[in-house]
């Protein structure tokens, strides 16, 4: 018997590397040996994303992508179809969950320094990942059908018309029709179902083939592949199976208890995962009292919302002092002239392009920032364990405001709300414009030769 | 790339073939890209509808469907027509020069007759549906100095009512004035001009060309 799979394997093994891409993946794929709580969340992201698939191909086998229908096909889900509610709601608290583990997964890169290079391609193609999320989420959000989803997608949508001379046109062309309509729907559902999930399974595979060609970083953030033993290994590697599989099966068994626990006994979190306003259908002649998105996208509602008059003024003074920052501090004749330009060009765009449009430029900002986080970074440390005062504190004053900037996206935005958001989407923003700075001129601690414990 | 012993003429048909693939390319995404636009359905769902208004009372608001729309026909009585002198220096463009409504709606009262008041009551900021707060003061939940109008709960955006934006909100404009004209003293009709109004949906479609001339013109 034993002998029979042996030749099995053989057989497919001469016409299909199976051995090849198991040992190099797994079985002899060295990673630290180091590894700690924050390095769950990137196997967690990909089961998640398993859950995703799998619950919501049997969502579409008795959701209609119809107007008329949509709202009612979702509430015959929960209440006429066997287990439906259960595969509904695994859906609704996988969606949270997924942002939960992203946010997870991407704050061990920063604090990790994983986006410093050797693996800028990692970074870029996790954060194309993290933007196809957030598109696959919108457009998910709208298929239920629900006030809610009707107009936050009508307010997203008309975030294009903000774009100048095509806006209109371009918001029209998303839609398909002149406001949010059937036409809409129906193409959000093919794209929710079909596009994006190919698109997020395609990066999902380059980014692990980022990973293992360039080797995970680890809690030290120094290099393993630098310091390897006479066999090649590097000598605080160790093999990802048995021992990397073994402690994510232990990880997201523990995922899945609490995964269990909001599912079957709060699926609605009191509102934040499954807004109180979508159990409402969608009805073209009444918004909600207060358009809140999802809590994964308030910090950048925020940040739109913030946007007023005002902050327009406060950024004419934010780029003149980066611009001058910039010129003292480089050398290069044309990189200064460069940097004088840019800043005119800006003050003059900030002169002449109304708040609406800035709000939809610095909301876009908050996410493309992080693309160039790799480049950003001066200091010659990666881990924030080697790093000295400054870099940490500008690390958790980001922290905070991403915080605040979160509540203040779920709340009415009243006269202070927008003044204190407008200050943290401010210090949001410093922390990656002053990053060449502080980063320069933080004093970091002497790298260990070996990872510690 | 080095070009010795390079066969010239081979690579530039390379480059040639790569070129026609390309363009064969762009024709074949035109017919995906273009199935995108409205569709001729959509497009026709612009009737125009026509509303009765000989039960709306001075200070009453109707509301109707437009386009996928609601169209808003408010009856002003003379107090709140009184207000709207007095409001242009709170006002972001008291003579509508910058926003979007019709010629014959360019005007003081933003309207072909004094009294009814038409208007897409949809918030020029991203599309919200503004509350009626008719009345001034802190009557309806308003600040002390509110003089009465409509208020955008999604972003704070306030209007006057002859639909013109207050400084310092997120709106840029005024709300839009649909193409409108009176069929007779208690009979609207939105989605025809006057001028257009016996020429039948091929003057809608006229209608429709010009208002977005407007919309480029208002833009630029």
């Amino acid at each position: 018997m034993q002998k029979l799979l042996e030749q099995s394997l053989d057989w497919v093994d001469a016409r299909y590397p199976v051995k090849k891409v198991w040992d190099e993946h797994l079985a002899k794929y060295y990673a630290p040996k180091n590894f700690n709580f924050w390095y769950y969340f990137g196997s967690l992201a990909l089961f998640i994303l398993v859950i995703q698939i799998v619950s919501g191909i049997f969502l579409t086998m008795h959701y209609k992508p119809d107007a008329t229908m949509a709202f009612a096909s979702v509430e015959y889900i929960m209440r006429d179809v066997d287990w439906g509610w259960l595969i509904r709601y695994m859906h609704s608290t996988g969606a949270s969950f997924f942002f939960i583990v992203v946010y997870m997964h991407m704050y061990r890169g920063l604090i990790y320094g994983s986006y410093r290079g050797p693996r800028e391609l990692l970074w870029i193609v996790g954060m194309f990942i993290f933007i196809a999320l957030m598109a696959e989420a919108f457009m998910g959000y709208l298929l239920p059908w629900g006030n809610m989803s009707y107009w936050g997608a009508q307010v997203i949508i008309s975030l294009f018309g903000a774009i100048p001379f095509i806006g209109e046109w371009l918001a029209e062309f998303i839609r398909g029709d002149f406001v949010i309509a059937d036409a809409t729907l129906n193409r959000f559902f093919a794209l929710h179902v079909a596009a994006l999930p190919l698109v997020l399974v395609g990066l999902v595979f380059a980014h692990l083939v980022a990973l293992h060609r360039v080797g995970s970083n680890n809690p030290d953030g120094i290099e393993i592949k630098k310091n390897k033993g006479p066999d090649g290994i590097p000598v605080d590697g160790i093999p990802f199976h048995p021992y990397y599989t073994v402690k994510d099966i232990m990880a997201s068994v523990f995922f899945l208890i609490i995964f269990a626990a909001v599912m079957f006994f709060v699926p609605e979190l009191g509102g934040w995962f499954l807004e109180h306003d979508n159990f409402m259908p969608a009805n073209v002649l009444q918004t909600p009292p207060e358009i809140v998105p999802l809590w994964y996208f308030t910090p950048y509602y925020s940040i739109l919302r913030a946007t007023t008059t005002d902050m327009i003024n406060v950024l004419y003074g934010v780029t003149v002092a980066m611009g001058i920052l910039t010129v003292i501090s480089v050398k290069d004749i044309r990189a200064k002239a460069a940097t004088v330009i840019i800043a005119a060009v800006v003050l003059v765009a900030l002169y002449i392009f109304e708040p609406k449009l800035w709000g939809v430029i610095l909301m876009g900002s908050s996410l493309m920032v992080f693309f160039a986080l790799p480049w950003l970074d001066r200091s010659p440390v990666k881990s924030v364990r080697y790093r000295g005062w400054m870099f940490k504190t500008a690390l958790a004053i980001f922290l905070i405001s991403f915080f605040i900037l979160g509540y203040l996206g779920t709340q009415p935005a009243t006269g202070l709300s927008t003044r204190i958001a407008m200050v943290f989407t401010v210090l949001y923003f410093l922390f990656f414009l002053l990053m060449p700075w502080y980063t320069t001129y933080d004093k970091t601690k002497p790298l260990p030769e070996r990872v510690t414990e | 790339m080095s070009d010795d012993g390079v066969n010239r003429t081979r690579r530039r048909l390379i480059g040639l073939t790569a070129g026609m693939g390309a363009v064969g390319g762009a024709f074949v995404a035109w017919p995906f890209l273009a199935s995108w636009a409205p569709s001729a359905r959509a497009k026709a769902a612009g009737a125009p509808v026509e509303i009765n208004i000989s039960k709306l009372e001075p200070g009453q608001m109707l509301s109707v469907e437009w386009r996928g729309q609601p169209a808003w026909i408010l009856n002003r009585t003379p107090e709140m027509l009184d207000k709207l002198p007095g409001m242009v220096d709170l006002i972001v463009d008291p003579d509508s020069q910058e926003s979007i409504q019709p010629d014959y709606a360019k005007n003081k009262t933003r309207s072909i007759k004094e009294r009814y008041l038409v208007l897409i009551g949809i918030c020029t900021h991203l599309g919200c549906v503004p509350l009626t707060k008719f009345e001034a003061g802190r009557a309806e939940g308003m600040e002390a100095d509110w003089r009465g109008g409509f208020f955008c709960p999604c972003h704070g955006s306030k209007f006057d009512l002859a639909g013109r934006v207050y400084k310092n909100v997120p709106a840029p404009t005024n709300l839009v004035v649909p193409p409108y004209h009176f069929a007779s003293d208690t009979q609207i009709v939105v989605g025809i001009d006057p001028s257009m109004s016996r020429h039948g949906p091929e003057g809608a479609k006229d209608m429709d060309k010009k208002m977005k001339e407007n919309l480029r013109r208002s833009k630029g």
